[in-house]
């Protein structure tokens, strides 16, 4: 994914939060800030919101003495990873300048620091940088040495390394977002309380949030990978009880919609509750069975979630939105400014 | 509430309250993650709660430390999913024989509320948010009566009970109506190691032993919703 709206990036620091609102029903375009997000909701709307944590993602080790970074982009159900490898270096510089790393063949072995081994068990035919590894370690050791070596996987316009808590929503839970399910981020407690207040009701599914940017332009073309994903019961109830009032189905985030839209289209229709895992990719011209309107962040017209937004956003209103943004100074990356699109 | 099953962190695990409230609770069939600083200590006691058939994980962290909050929630929530029950019970006295508050250094009494209260806050923090989302949670904070009687000697512990028991009182005021509870719980006089430092001239044989404070944590917990 290309970020061309992250050379106006202003450091985390930066005082956040601002909100376009875009009601592609009655045409409009309003900038509002995030804290008016209550107001925009009707009673009866629900909203779903993935409380997958961001993984310490990036692993730095050698392979047969040589250095290499490891970004964790998905855990198999047979217990295997994939991931991505990148040679020397690290998030300052941008993944796509980013050398390749050494050349691996399965069998090799990855030393991770903390004790964590990993051994290579195939390669991608689409790049040599996606890989399938094994962790030789314990589940109980291989988190305990994960959290203690990995390091979340972080952005080239941000100066200083970021702290693992500062890349996970308000509501993080079980660690499976290779980055941060960004989308949620701005919603503290407190606004999700006046949220519910306001008698909107809230669910929440976990979906693996991948990479976003892999420094290969032929796997970049490939994502998002497959991602799992797990939709439990209860947001299953909310969802046929918000439509039997007459309540809009509201996704936090691309991930969100990514995952209702493959659980209700392996359902025949019917959303299912459970696992799954997605290669859904969402864009112009989709037509969304569950979810009536996305809060997201802001997204450049070249990129993957721009992509998804379309299947949001009418025809002419891609255009617009796109001015906008860029006449109104919207800020575009993960600590960036939202967007709900919502009529 | 049903312990069976629940997922569990104990803070301050490998020895006193901390290792009595996991071995009941390791009884009663919850998850647990286990946290102290003390790898040897704590893993004896993972290894004695598994030989018994219970789930025990150790996370060796300091939790006056900024980084470990982070690490202990995505660690548990990975191994045991995520935290229905925290108990922040790992706490420090400071130095011993204890000093009164004259003579007590700036790194000492920064080092106490570090322990007592930044820690739980920030372990709470980063367990809170996914708490209220699901509508449950409960959230245990040992406290002592140092927090509101003026023992001469125990300020800096006392000052980071009583502020602990405020942090409680202010997490249940924005929270308990999402749903997660904050209790907080005075054990009382137990023998521990940390009583024995505190009070040397107490005779041991005439204190509670920390497996009765644990029975009435687990009482308390039973009890709440």
């Amino acid at each position: 994914m290309k970020h061309a709206l992250r050379e106006a990036a202003t450091p985390v620091t930066a005082a956040a939060g601002r909100l376009l609102h875009v009601d592609p029903r009655r045409g409009m375009l309003a900038d509002t800030h995030i804290d008016a997000l209550p107001e925009l909701f009707r009673p009866g709307d629900l909203l779903v919101l993935n409380d997958a944590a961001t993984l310490p993602a990036s692993l730095h080790g050698t392979v047969r003495g040589e250095p290499i970074e490891l970004r964790l982009a998905g855990e198999e159900t047979d217990g295997t990873w994939r991931a991505v490898a990148f040679g020397a270096g690290d998030w300052r510089t941008p993944t796509e300048s980013r050398p390749p790393p050494p050349s691996l063949e399965p069998g090799d072995v990855l030393h991770l620091g903390s004790g964590l081994r990993a051994r290579v068990e195939a390669l991608s035919e689409v790049s040599a940088r996606l890989l399938r590894i094994r962790f030789e370690t314990p589940p109980e050791r291989f988190w305990t040495a994960l959290y203690l070596h990995g390091r979340p996987v972080q952005y080239a316009y941000e100066p200083l390394p970021l702290p693992l808590a500062r890349v996970q929503t308000p509501y993080a839970a079980r660690p499976w977002a290779s980055e941060m399910p960004s989308a949620g981020r701005p919603l503290r407690l407190e606004l999700l309380a006046r949220i519910r207040a306001r008698g909107v009701a809230l669910a929440s599914l976990t979906h693996a949030a991948g990479l976003s940017s892999t420094g290969d332009a032929a796997l970049d073309a490939k994502l998002p990978l497959p991602e799992r994903y797990e939709i439990p019961a209860s947001t299953v109830r909310g969802v046929t009880e918000a439509r039997r009032r007459g309540g809009r189905v509201v996704a936090v985030g691309t991930t969100v919609v990514r995952a209702l839209e493959a659980a209700a289209r392996s359902g025949g229709g019917d959303l299912r509750p459970g696992p799954g895992l997605t290669d859904l990719r969402i864009g112009r011209g989709f037509e969304p069975r569950i979810v009536h309107g996305l809060l997201s962040g802001i997204h450049a017209r070249d990129s993957s979630h721009f992509e998804l937004l379309s299947a949001f956003l009418p025809g002419p209103f891609q255009l617009l939105y796109t001015l906008h943004v860029i006449t109104g100074g919207y800020r575009g990356h993960e600590f960036g400014d939202s967007t709900l699109i919502l009529g | 509430m049903e312990l069976r099953g629940t997922s569990v962190i104990v803070t301050g695990a490998s020895r006193g309250l901390g290792a009595a409230l996991a071995d009941a609770l390791g009884r009663e069939g919850a998850r647990l993650v286990l946290v102290s600083r003390d790898q040897e200590a704590l893993g004896s006691v993972v290894d004695r709660i598994r030989a018994q058939g219970g789930e025990a994980h150790a996370v060796v962290a300091d939790v006056s430390a900024p980084d470990s909050a982070a690490r202990v929630a995505g660690t548990s929530s990975a191994l045991v999913g995520p935290a229905e029950v925290v108990i922040h019970n790992a706490g420090t006295l400071g130095p011993v024989p204890l000093a009164a508050l004259a003579d007590t250094s700036d790194a000492d009494f920064e080092q106490a509320l570090a322990t007592n209260l930044l820690g739980p806050f920030r372990l709470t923090r980063a367990l809170v948010g996914s708490m209220a989302l699901r509508g449950r949670g409960t959230v245990v904070l040992v406290s002592s009566d140092a927090a509101s009687t003026p023992y001469a000697g125990w300020g800096a512990y006392g000052v980071s009970k009583a502020a602990l028991e405020q942090l409680g009182r202010i997490w249940n005021a924005e929270l308990s109506a999402a749903g997660v509870r904050f209790l907080t719980v005075d054990p009382g006089e137990m023998d521990t190691r940390m009583h024995r430092e505190a009070v040397p001239e107490a005779d041991p044989a005439t204190l509670p032993r920390p497996e009765q404070a644990a029975d009435r944590v687990l009482a308390l917990l039973w009890e709440a919703a």
